[in-house]
């Protein structure tokens, strides 16, 4: 018995994997970046690399069920005159109507108000729909500056100055031409069908002194009633932040590298901006060192998807946290039911991300008039209510463990890592030791 | 066609004393607010701003049909989101002046810094002087009329409306242009992104006149100007024109 020229097992190339290869194909074939939708898809640090420690002989648990632990937050107390209250310390992140359908909108309000909190518009102006259907409204107030105007700025409750987002941190939108329907065009002041960008920086300021003049600006418009948040996306959390609070901001919102986006350059998703787990602690550090942690709040988002997220979120700092890509699935969004149709596209239930081009089987990221049918405002807002209600229950859960009447009384205290990695950007020990990698000035 | 002349219009056509506030003995929010409270516009429709001293936000969110003579400079955002109301100010504005404006008249006696008409919805906008950079810049249907030059970059991705310039422009004028239209009588620089040259038809020549006519300027020909606007080629993305950008 002998053995000539064994074969070798066909090796394929972890650099050059499917997706790289994949990827060097299209733009063969096309000569332009890919474009989409959703967040960073690569994995990184995340929450899941944090545990709770819970009670034991030192700390001792509540009640669950028995005794009370709050989640009401209060959000714009530093300077408006009519801060917002939420009932739960988790909102519903900037969408606009253009990149979602008006079914989507009003459910994603009629949601929100269900549970008790806040929902926030986007890149394209206000609507009726999320208006009406919104308890407490976040208007959007971007470089693009699309459907903006006093008397939306006056009837919503507060307002958000977006400087950047967790996506796509220095670069603006795009919202290509097929989704550009009658109603969006006029709502933008531009033609129907052509494709529409959002600036990157806003037309009217530059810089943090200008910042704060604009807010002032606003605050003036608005008679100081409104609660002015600024929101940036993770790329220098410390100096962002100390120049948002700086400005004059009531709230900051800092969201992460895994926050969606209705469409950009995958290269850009993917290679621009931190983890939301490196953000947190900068962001919270800038508070502390200004004196201003919670009298500024800090909202954080970014591939939140459960209770634990939240919990996490504000052991570390924050005082809320905001969901968007989680709220569209909550609504419908990358069902298994839409399956073949999700096939048809090249793609699966899970994986659809092309949000873009207006085809989406769930009736959500669109404008066609027949796929957005499938979008019961009321059934699917009702859906969005209980998974934010179910969000809460579960933090509230590992807060009592924990021992905390309130959420807020979360602490980095009760969390270790599993990881180096995540030890060092949420400054909280390694799991079985009291190392904290890095430790020291940010 | 609008036949009234807002610029030239006697600023105090009642005939009683104008509201007067003076910033130097009441706050900005003192007076904003009680712009934004008036009740019969009829009533008390010429206000008077003193010593505003190069103030940011002066007059802003104004909704009412009354007219305001600011008598000095003013700083950032002047005229802000203005509705209705016409806004002289009898000096020079800073940045943002009538930015994100819906309708009115702002005239601006003197020089105009960056970004005038930014955003501007509506309404009209008069620079007496000359207009700093990015005049214009994401114009949504603001007519603004500048008596002398504007600054690099004007009319960045501007959107729809006209934008007069008697003067000259500076670089990349209209750079990544959409519907709006620019009307220039002296020089420019350069033309920006996507903006070109454009023939002066009749209609172009009846809203020149009419925009001349309303900003009070008589004394130049409408076919003194040429138009600029966009050749349409970026609206949308094509790998062949990734130069352009």
């Amino acid at each position: 018995m002998s053995y000539h020229n064994p074969p070798t097992t066909p090796r394929k190339s972890a650099t050059f994997d499917e997706y790289a290869m994949s990827e060097i194909r299209r733009a063969a074939a096309t000569g332009i970046y890919d474009i989409r939708g959703s967040g960073a898809k690569r994995k990184v640090p995340h929450f899941d690399d944090l545990l709770f420690l819970g009670a034991s002989i030192s700390r001792y648990p509540l009640e669950g069920y028995r005794e009370k632990c709050d989640t009401t937050v209060v959000l714009g107390s530093r300077y408006a005159k009519k801060p917002i209250e939420l009932k739960i310390p988790i909102t519903v992140a900037g969408m606009s109507f253009g990149s979602l359908s008006g079914p989507a909108k009003e459910a994603l309000g009629r949601g929100a108000t269900l549970a008790g909190t806040s929902t926030t518009t986007g890149d394209g102006g206000m609507t009726e729909e999320e208006r009406g259907h919104s308890k407490q409204l976040v208007y959007q107030y971007l470089p693009s500056r699309y459907g903006m105007n006093p008397r939306d700025l006056r009837r919503a409750d507060a307002i958000e100055i977006v400087v950047g987002q967790g996506a796509k941190p220095g670069g603006g939108g795009m919202l290509l031409g097929q989704k550009i329907s009658d109603r969006v065009a006029e709502m933008r002041t531009l033609p129907k069908g052509i494709d529409q960008r959002s600036a990157c920086r806003h037309p009217d300021w530059t810089g943090p002194d200008d910042l704060e003049i604009k807010i002032l600006e606003i605050r003036e418009i608005t008679d100081w009633e409104k609660p002015i948040y600024v929101k940036v996306g993770g790329a220098r959390p410390y100096y962002d932040t100390a120049l948002a609070v700086k400005a004059g901001a009531d709230v900051v919102v800092l969201d992460g590298m895994q926050g969606g986006t209705a469409a950009t350059q995958e290269v850009f998703i993917e290679h621009v901006g931190q983890p939301t787990l490196a953000c947190i602690r900068p962001a919270v550090k800038a508070l502390q060192d200004l004196g201003m942690h919670r009298k500024v709040q800090l909202i954080v988002s970014g591939g939140i998807r459960n209770g634990a997220d939240v919990a996490k979120a504000l052991a570390l700092g924050a005082d809320a946290v905001s969901v968007g890509t989680a709220a569209l699935i909550a609504l419908g969004d990358n069902d298994p039911r839409w399956e073949d149709e999700y096939q048809k596209l090249g793609t699966t239930a899970g994986a659809y991300d092309d949000w873009h081009e207006g085809k989406d089987p769930a009736g959500i990221t669109t404008q066609d008039v027949e796929l957005m049918k499938r979008v019961d405002p009321i059934a699917a807002g009702r859906r969005l209510a209980n998974y934010l209600k179910v969000m809460t229950l579960e933090a509230q859960t590992i807060a009592r463990a924990c021992g905390k009447n309130h959420l807020h009384n979360l602490e980095p205290e009760d969390l270790c890592a599993l990881s180096i990695e995540a030890a060092a950007m949420a400054g909280v020990p390694l799991a079985g030791t009291s190392w904290v990698p890095g430790k020291g000035p940010f | 066609m609008h036949s009234t002349n807002l610029a030239t219009a006697p600023l105090h056509q009642a005939n009683y004393a104008p509201k007067t506030f003076d910033l130097s003995k009441i706050t900005l929010r003192e007076f904003n607010q009680a712009l934004h409270e008036v009740k019969d516009a009829a009533a008390e429709s010429n206000w008077e701003v003193l010593n505003p001293k190069g103030s940011h936000a002066v007059a802003v969110g104004a909704e009412h049909a009354i007219s305001i003579d600011v008598q000095g400079s003013v700083g950032y955002y002047c005229g802000g989101m203005n509705q209705n109301s016409t806004i002289t100010v009898h000096g020079s504005a800073g940045p943002g002046v009538g930015e994100n404006m819906m309708s009115g008249t702002i005239i601006v006696k003197g020089d105009a810094s960056q970004y005038a008409g930014a955003t501007g919805r509506g309404g009209l906008l008069v620079i007496e002087g000359n207009a700093s950079s990015r005049c214009g810049i994401s114009m949504k249907g603001i007519n603004i009329v500048v008596r002398g030059n504007i600054g690099h970059m004007s009319a960045f991705m501007a959107q729809s409306g006209n934008l007069v310039v008697l003067g000259d422009a500076g670089d990349a004028l209209g750079d990544s242009i959409y519907e709006a239209r620019l009307f220039v009588r002296g020089s420019v620089k350069s033309l920006g992104a996507d903006c070109i040259k454009k023939e002066m038809r009749p209609e172009h020549i009846a809203i020149l006149k009419d925009l001349l006519d309303r900003a009070g300027i008589s004394d130049v020909k409408p076919e003194e100007f040429s138009r600029y606007g966009s050749a349409r080629t970026l609206y949308n993305f094509n790998i062949d024109n990734a130069d352009a950008y």
